[in-house]
């Protein structure tokens, strides 16, 4: 059996997307800003999307610039906010210890150029209360960034209400959506959203497309300089073929949302139910506030890499928080974030699951992973000094 | 892919795991919190290792690397034991990527605490240099 669980380190294209970027690859190839017809096709397919993407987002087209991903889209938003707040002396950001990468390490390099950097606490369940965002603004307060959902454990912020805070006291509003848009519900007016960023290859689009969300008014500066593209604010010849099935795959993703997550829900619950029953397994993460595919658990006495890789050869394709897989010398951060002792941390296994996942593979899942956590309990030393009594469970 | 046939093939069919209940010596190397701990018994007589066997926590290469150790130790005299290098369990592994090769160190040192807990366990007098941390790469974590 072959099991793809990790959709969201990236998602299978839909046959939607595929079709509906095919023939700007084989037809209608021409650059966007040519004057002869099969430019100008591409470009009315460019503004077409925009209009899409902008309906699905609840925003006006206009607002919608295309980037090369989620990252892109991460930095350019950050930067801009820091590059307005600084011309005003405000050099003072808000954002919390969870984040991806992409928005961390911006804030770090933002950090050496002499800004203040405030990460935010996310509670052992994972989630940001709205009251610290609101304690922790400043008069020098320049942006405010807080995922929308977190990419490993799959917690939903309070978005709505941070950007509520944020609106009020004047301060700019941004938010990694990348794991939540076309899973999740998501509208930038009501959520009162400043700036959010999506990846497109996270909702069954393609890889190197991204799109960054910017409020009428609010301040944007280019990462990338060049041509007028983007209406001058990230230069270089569109991505015709991945603008267009971003499109196509983001219309589908939230039109298939209410139907989607009425199947995804109930087999996450099954699949976290299934491996909580695993003895020393601990859920990350709310358990109600959580994307509809997201599964994430820590078996005490194991590593995760080896984990990923005997589940491997049964077929599945999981992902873990263990620093070994990372290639970095510390387990996830965002486990940590959440109190995880390290070497629970070193033993997580995140499973996200997509529409396509069926209750027979969760069937399969939750015994080979039982299997598999018994097999390298059976040869770890810290696993034998638990049950011999010489060490003290840290998950009950 | 990350590792070589070898070290898959020692990972899912790694030899030699296990406990030995009236082991002559044991050597614990590595730290939870960093990912890795490795622990080795031995059985000595007449100063060959009779038998050997491990219990590993960690990664693929952590676990190839203790199987893979343990199998160029046994049967062979604790002077010969002694001798063996980080590298040559990462030669005989085809290979580790840079920064798994802290788990080859850490097969060569459990090995040697082993042999210095059957010797400290026995009254048997050694040099002490033999047994120095090495100044290879160890702090991969500084935990």
């Amino acid at each position: 059996m072959k099991i793809y669980a990790d959709n969201a380190a990236t998602t299978k294209m839909s046959k939607t997307a595929i079709q509906a970027m095919l023939p700007y690859m084989e037809e209608i190839f021409g650059n966007p800003s040519s004057l002869y017809s099969i430019g100008q096709t591409a470009a009315e397919a460019v503004f077409k999307a925009r209009e899409s993407i902008a309906e699905c987002l609840g925003c006006m087209p206009a607002e919608i610039y295309f980037t090369s991903g989620g990252s892109e889209s991460d930095n350019q938003a950050i930067r801009s906010a820091a590059e307005f707040g600084a011309k005003k002396n405000k050099k003072h950001i808000i954002s919390t210890a969870f984040e991806h990468h992409a928005v961390l390490h911006t804030l770090k390099k933002l950090q050496k150029e002499g800004f203040e950097v405030t990460l935010l606490d996310v509670n052992e369940n994972g989630i940001v209360n709205p009251e610290q965002v609101e304690q922790a603004i400043r008069p020098d307060t320049c942006l405010v960034t807080v995922m929308y959902a977190n990419n490993e454990i799959g917690t939903i912020q309070p978005i709505a209400k941070i950007g509520e805070i944020c609106r009020a006291k004047k301060v700019t509003f941004h938010t990694d959506a990348v794991q939540a848009v076309g899973h999740i519900p998501v509208n930038v007016k009501n959520d009162n959203v400043d700036m959010l960023s999506i990846s497109a290859h996270k909702f069954h689009g393609p890889k190197g497309v991204g799109v960054l969300y910017v409020r009428k008014g609010i301040y944007l500066s280019n990462l990338i300089e060049g041509g007028s593209q983007e209406r001058g604010k990230r230069g270089g010849t569109e991505n015709v073929p991945g603008i267009v099935a971003a499109a196509a795959a983001l219309k589908e993703a939230v039109s298939d949302l209410p139907e989607s997550s009425q199947k995804l829900v109930p087999l996450r619950d099954k699949l976290i139910d299934g491996l909580l029953a695993i003895p020393h397994s601990v859920l990350n993460g709310d358990k109600e506030q959580r994307l509809p595919g997201n599964v994430n658990i820590c078996f005490e006495g194991i590593e995760g890499e080896s984990l990923l890789l005997l589940l491997d050869a049964k077929g599945i394709s999981a992902s873990s928080g263990s620093a070994c897989t990372s290639g970095s010398l510390d387990p996830s951060h965002v486990l940590l974030a959440i109190g995880r002792p390290h070497e629970i941390a070193h033993g997580s296994l995140r499973l996200s699951l997509s529409d396509e996942n069926t209750e027979e593979e969760i069937d399969y899942i939750i015994q080979e992973v039982k299997n598999v956590v018994n097999y390298l309990r059976n040869m770890s030393p810290v696993w034998r000094d638990l049950q011999e009594g010489k060490k003290n469970y840290v998950i009950q | 892919m990350l590792y070589s046939e070898v070290v898959m093939d020692h990972f899912m069919n790694p030899r030699n795991v296990g406990t030995i209940a009236d082991a002559d010596g044991v050597g614990e190397v590595g730290n939870a919190k960093c990912g890795d701990i490795m622990r080795i018994y031995l059985k000595i007589k007449n100063d060959v290792i009779e038998d050997v066997k491990f219990e590993t926590f960690g990664c693929g290469s952590a676990i190839a690397s203790s199987s893979m150790a343990t199998e160029m130790i046994k049967g062979k005299p604790l002077s010969q034991a002694l001798t063996l290098t980080n590298k040559a369990v990462a030669e005989a592994l085809d290979g580790l990527p840079a920064h798994k090769l802290h788990c080859s160190v850490l097969a060569e040192e459990a090995i040697k605490n082993a042999i210095k807990n059957y010797y400290d366990k026995n009254g048997i007098e050694y040099n002490e240099e033999q047994f120095k941390e090495s100044a290879h790469e160890h702090g991969h974590c500084d935990i």
